[in-house]
C-alpha cells in the first residue's frame, strides 16, 4: 500500500537526513561562533500580527481557525516572527541583539517547479545595528557560512532596496507608470522595461540612465559607473553601497559580492541593502536578505535591523552538485 | 569560469532565423545546420542545446541552459517561470488572436445567453487570462493539435490561437476579432547566470542587440 503526501512535501531518510542535518550543524556553528544565540519560534502565528510586519504577511498562504475563530497562518518566513519576538521578549535589552534560526517555513507552490510548500530556512537577524557597519558584519556572517556550507564558489548580489524607486521619484515619476516600470524590472522583462521607460515623460537622457542602471552590476566599478550616471538626481543609495563596499573590502569580501544595481527584492519590508545567494552549481537563488530598519518599528520598537535566510535544502543540492563537478575535475 | 555558455535554440519556425543571427555575431552553426538529429552541439566557448520551443522557458529556469530563445508567445503563456527576457529579437514575428467563423455572430448570441463563451487553444492561460481581464467569462478548452477543427466541428465557438499570415484562418473559414498581442523572439536568461556570468552574457547581448538594430 502506498499513501500520498501534499505535493510540495517530503519525507527525509537517513542518508539524506544525516547530510543535512550536518549541513544545518555547520551552519548553526557558524552563527554561534559570531555571537548570535539560536531561538525557536511557533510554526503558526496569529495573521493579524504578521500582516503589522507586512501587508500581505510576507507572502503566508496557509491559514486556519483556531478553536476561538482566530485565524492563524503558517510563517511564511523568520523575519517577521522574530520582529514580533524581540520585539515582545527583548524591549529593553541591550544592543545589538544576535539572533539565528534553523526553522521550516511554508509557502503556497506552483506545481511541476520543484518547489517546496514546506522548506527549511537557516538564518540570522542582527537587531540595533546601524548600517554599514551591520551590515557588513551580516554579509560577513553570511559568506563564513556558505564556505561552511561547502560552497567557497557562491556569491552575494548585493543592490539597494531605493535605488530604482528612489531614481523614479527624483524624476518625478509616480503613479503607476512608475510602479508598472518597478514591476517589470522585478520579472526583469528588460523589453518592457524599456518600452514603460520610453512611454514616462522624462527626458531622453533619464530614460537612458533608467535603461543602463537596471543591467549594472559587477564589481564596485559598476557603482562608481552609476554614480556618474545618476548621482545627480540620487545620492543615498549609492552613498550606503559605497560604504559597504568599504566596510567589505577592509574585510577581504570584496570579490565575494557582485554589485547589483537592478536588483529588486518581492518583499516589502527592506529599506536599504538587499542581496541573494547564487552558486554556480544551482539555477536558482540559495537564499537572500537584507536591511528592514523600519520593521521593528511597526512592533512598536524601532530599531535598525539587517538579516539573512539560506534556503538549507538547496544548499543541499548546491552542495552535493559541487562535490561531483570537484570529482569529475580530479 | 571557463565553461562554455549554453544556448537553448528552439526547433521549428523560429530554428532559421535563429542560426542566421548566431552566425552574425560569430557563433559557427555549420553543424546544426547539417545535422538534424543531435540534440547538443558542444563547442569551445558556446554549447547549443536544440528543443521544442515550449521547452525553452523550462530550461533556462532550472540553469540547464544560460541562455534560450524563444517566441513571446510561449513566455507569456509560462508566464510563472522566472526566466530574465533581455532582448526582443525582432524575427518571427505572430499575433496572438481570439477568431470565430467569418460572418458569424452566434458567439455574441451565445454569450449574452449562456453568459460565457467555449474557447478552444492550445495557450489556455494566455487565453482565460484574456477574457478574465476584458470582464467576461469563457470556458476555456484545451486542445492539443490543429485549433481551426475546433469552431467547424462545433467544439467551441472560437478560438485563440496564433497566426502568421492568417493564412490558415482564411482557410478554414474563420476570422480575426480581437488581436491579444503582437509576438516576436525573445532572448532569455538564467536568473543565476545573469549575474555570475555577467561579462560574457552582457557581452553576447550587446552584439546581438547590434545586429538586430542593423534590420
Amino acid at each position: 500500500m502506498t499513501f500520498p503526501i501534499p505535493p510540495g512535501t517530503r519525507d527525509i531518510l537517513p542518508d539524506e537526513m544525516r547530510e543535512l542535518r550536518r549541513l544545518s550543524n555547520s551552519l548553526l556553528e557558524t552563527f554561534e561562533r559570531f555571537g548570535y544565540g539560536e531561538v525557536s519560534t511557533p510554526t503558526m502565528e496569529y495573521e493579524d500580527v504578521l500582516v503589522q510586519g507586512d501587508e500581505r504577511a510576507a507572502g503566508a498562504s496557509y491559514r486556519l481557525f483556531d478553536e476561538h475563530g482566530h485565524v492563524l497562518a503558517l510563517r511564511s518566513d523568520m523575519t517577521i516572527p522574530l520582529a514580533r519576538l524581540v520585539a515582545t521578549r527583548y524591549p529593553g535589552a541591550q544592543l545589538p541583539l544576535r539572533l539565528c534560526y534553523v526553522s521550516h517555513a511554508y509557502r503556497a507552490v506552483r506545481p511541476q517547479r520543484g518547489q517546496q510548500r514546506e522548506f527549511l530556512q537557516a538564518g540570522i537577524e542582527l537587531i540595533g545595528a546601524d548600517a554599514p557597519g551591520g551590515t557588513v558584519e551580516v554579509l560577513e556572517v553570511l559568506c563564513a557560512a556558505l564556505d561552511a556550507g561547502g560552497l567557497p564558489r557562491a556569491r552575494i548580489g548585493l543592490g539597494d532596496a531605493g535605488l530604482f524607486g528612489g531614481l523614479l521619484k527624483a524624476m518625478n515619476v509616480d503613479g503607476p507608470d512608475g510602479a508598472a516600470a518597478m514591476e517589470a524590472l522585478a520579472r526583469h522583462d528588460l523589453v518592457e522595461l524599456e518600452e514603460r521607460v520610453a512611454a514616462l515623460p522624462i527626458t531622453a537622457e533619464q530614460k537612458r540612465t533608467l535603461g543602463s542602471l537596471s543591467q549594472m552590476r559587477g564589481g564596485f566599478g559598476v557603482v562608481e559607473r552609476a554614480i556618474e550616471l545618476a548621482g545627480e538626481e540620487i545620492r543615498a543609495p549609492f552613498q550606503r553601497l559605497a560604504e559597504v563596499a568599504a566596510g567589505l573590502d577592509r574585510r577581504g569580501l570584496a570579490d565575494r559580492v557582485i554589485f547589483d544595481l537592478g536588483l529588486v527584492r518581492d518583499l516589502g519590508y527592506y529599506t536599504g541593502a538587499i542581496f541573494e545567494v547564487y552558486d554556480p552549481a544551482l539555477g536558482h537563488v540559495i537564499g537572500g536578505g537584507g536591511r528592514y530598519d523600519e520593521l521593528l518599528g511597526r512592533f512598536g520598537l524601532p530599531l535598525p535591523a539587517c538579516g539573512f535566510a539560506l534556503y538549507v535544502e538547496r544548499m543541499h543540492v548546491a552542495q552535493a552538485e559541487e562535490e561531483r563537478r570537484a570529482e569529475g575535475q580530479a | 569560469m571557463s565553461e562554455p555558455l549554453r544556448i537553448a535554440v528552439p526547433r521549428g519556425a523560429l530554428f532559421g532565423d535563429t542560426l542566421d543571427l548566431l552566425d552574425r555575431v560569430g557563433i559557427d552553426t555549420a553543424e546544426l545546420r547539417s545535422d538534424s538529429r543531435s540534440l547538443l552541439f558542444p563547442g569551445e566557448r558556446v554549447t547549443i542545446v536544440t528543443m521544442r520551443p515550449s521547452d525553452v522557458p523550462t530550461y533556462v529556469e532550472a540553469g540547464a541552459v544560460d541562455l534560450g530563445v524563444t517566441g513571446k508567445d510561449v513566455l507569456m503563456e509560462q508566464h510563472e517561470r522566472v526566466v530574465y527576457e533581455l532582448l526582443d529579437l525582432g524575427y518571427g514575428f505572430c499575433r496572438m488572436v481570439v477568431a470565430t467563423r467569418a460572418g458569424d455572430h452566434f458567439a455574441d448570441e451565445l454569450e449574452r445567453r449562456l453568459g460565457a463563451v467555449r474557447i478552444a487553444t492550445k495557450y489556455p492561460r494566455i487565453a482565460a487570462r484574456w477574457f478574465e481581464s476584458s470582464g467576461r467569462q469563457a470556458e476555456v478548452i484545451e486542445v492539443k493539435g490543429s485549433v481551426e477543427l475546433a469552431p467547424i466541428s462545433g467544439l467551441a465557438e472560437g478560438i485563440v490561437d496564433l497566426t502568421a499570415s492568417g493564412r490558415t484562418l482564411r482557410d478554414n473559414d474563420l476570422e480575426v476579432r480581437e488581436v491579444i498581442a503582437d509576438c516576436t523572439a525573445r532572448l532569455v536568461a538564467n536568473r543565476v547566470s545573469h549575474k555570475l556570468r555577467q561579462q560574457e552574457i552582457d557581452d553576447l547581448v550587446q552584439r546581438v542587440g547590434e545586429q538586430v538594430d542593423a534590420r
